[in-house]
């Protein structure tokens, strides 16, 4: 099941190294802290033992173990300023590192409000493209190339790394590096409209074989449908509004105004994690998409009831 | 100033609040089974005919016509169902312009989207079918705005496309039929 969405989980390398390099930060100036707050509690404390004043000129004078304790004050702030300089120069290092030999490239563009994800292959015939969801194999660093379509988005999986912004007609990007399986929910971090909320990605980091098996089906076309209900489900898909939007590869439906809907049923949500993946959901969704995500690009469509039987038994399909 | 006076000022500008009236945002098209065209079908409309001035316009028309949501969310359209092949961006191609004043099968709302929906010879393709009845109405509704027919506040500052003609808050109101005041 869903790990709780936590920026101190440390599954990715970069959340483990700013967490590590935040912890130190924080334990540094924490020691640094008290001991101020100590030394003026003990200032305040103190009866003021000597009189003597800048105008006595005597000041200079200070006796041995004052003079010691600032010489020693001064020694501990530089140290803890060269440790706290080193440790964030070593993070950026070690983050530059993995950015620099990407072993997967991904595209990632952010729709209003969904997320479109491509894998580039080698060649043509290896890339993938789904929607909202992101498998990733674990202890592979990948290179992520975030776009807009619209209006300004941002990527965020909190349990693996930091947030990066997609701003439309820029490209920016992130490199990330899972170090343990599992799922994880990414969010939209940048309010994007009045769907921001219902605009998340599956995030799947599973060891390499299990990653290739689903690189590899995700390269299937689609299956063409074989009873009757899912075949009249297929024409209702191919003829009218879905095939307007949506594309499944393998068929005549090649739009990408909307999510890739190829391998729809083998991921975990519908309308970028509003709703679980299940019978019910499809239907209520493919019946009313504005009841359940006012405001989302998906129109109410008005089905007859045997034409969503027809469309859900087709979507089912396309595992 | 006097208290009384004071007092009446902050009365009138509680008042003005009532100004701040939000548009709603009707994104679902209710009925759902609403169906286009109201009142105009291919047979009264012809080119050089009497450019469909018997049409009333439904209250449905009022309702997308002048709502600066279903307009923004048309505009989306126009270029996702690729308008711009033949229209390009207003100007015409392969189509005819769309941000003149001349119409060949009537410039009200419920014309446009009956040409949408049925389609019109040498080209035009019919959507119907292929896009809900909402979507042509918001569709109908931006191609209207493209002309300036449409209330300055309704319409977008800005074009999605880059452009060098002035935006649609700018372009002056051109009259659906010669002779007819243009829309306020």
């Amino acid at each position: 099941m869903n790990t709780v969405q936590s920026v101190f989980g440390g599954q990715g390398a970069e959340g483990a190294q700013f967490l590590s390099l935040m912890t130190l930060f924080t334990v540094v100036t924490t020691i640094i802290y008290l001991l101020v707050l100590a030394y003026l509690a003990l200032a305040l404390w103190r009866r003021r033992r000597t009189e003597h004043t800048v105008e006595s000129g005597d000041h200079a004078a200070e006796p041995p173990p004052q003079r010691t304790a600032l010489i020693g004050w001064v020694a501990l702030v530089n140290t803890g300023l060269i440790v706290l300089t080193v440790a964030s120069f070593l993070t950026d290092r070690a983050m530059a590192r993995t950015a620099s030999s990407p072993a997967l490239e991904i595209e990632i563009i952010g729709h209003q409000w969904w997320w479109d994800v491509k894998y580039t292959g080698a060649d043509p015939s290896q890339s993938l493209e789904t929607a909202n969801e992101l498998h990733l194999p674990v202890g592979v660093p990948a290179h992520i190339t975030l776009k807009s379509a619209d209006v300004i988005h941002s990527f965020w999986v909190p349990n693996l790394a930091g947030k990066q912004d997609l701003i439309p007609g820029r490209q920016t990007d992130i490199s990330i590096k899972p170090t343990r399986t599992g799922l994880f929910r990414s969010q939209c971090a940048e309010f994007c409209g009045v769907q921001h909320t219902h605009m998340a990605l599956d995030v799947t980091v599973e060891n390499r074989a299990d990653f290739l098996r689903w690189y590899r089906a995700g390269l299937q076309p689609a299956k063409a449908p074989t009873a009757p209900l899912a075949k009249a489900g297929y024409a209702y898909v191919m003829t009218r509004q879905c095939a307007m939007c949506h594309n499944i590869t393998g068929t005549e439906a090649g739009s990408h105004f909307g999510p890739d809907l190829t391998h729809l049923a083998s991921r975990r949500s519908i309308a970028a994690g509003t709703l679980p993946m299940n019978r019910g959901n499809l239907y209520g969704w493919v019946a009313d998409p504005q009841a359940n995500k006012p405001g989302s690009k998906m129109p109410t469509l008005g089905l007859e009831p045997n034409e969503l039987h027809a469309v859900v038994a087709y979507l089912e399909t396309l595992k | 100033m006097s208290s009384p006076c004071r007092a009446s000022l902050a009365l009138a500008a509680v008042a003005l609040l009532g100004g701040c009236d939000r548009e709603e945002r009707d994104s679902r098209g209710q009925p759902v089974t609403e169906t286009v065209p109201a009142g105009a079908t291919a047979d009264t409309i012809y080119p050089g005919g009497p450019s469909g001035s018997t049409v009333t316009l439904s209250p449905k028309a009022a309702a997308y016509e002048n709502n600066a949501y279903h307009i923004a969310q048309g505009q989306q359209l126009y270029g996702q169902m690729n308008c711009v092949g033949c229209h390009a961006h207003g100007g015409g191609g392969m189509g005819p312009a769309l941000i003149d004043d001349e119409w060949r099968y009537g410039g009200r709302i419920e014309q446009i989207a009956t040409t949408i929906v049925e389609g019109r010879p040498n080209g035009m393709p019919s959507f119907r079918g292929k896009l809900t009845d909402t979507q042509i109405w918001e569709l109908a509704a931006y191609v209207r705005a493209m002309s300036g027919q449409v209330r300055k506040d309704a319409v977008g500052a800005r074009t999605d496309e880059p452009s060098n003609t002035p935006p649609l808050t700018q372009t002056r109101r051109e009259p659906i039929v010669p002779g007819e005041d243009a829309t306020p």
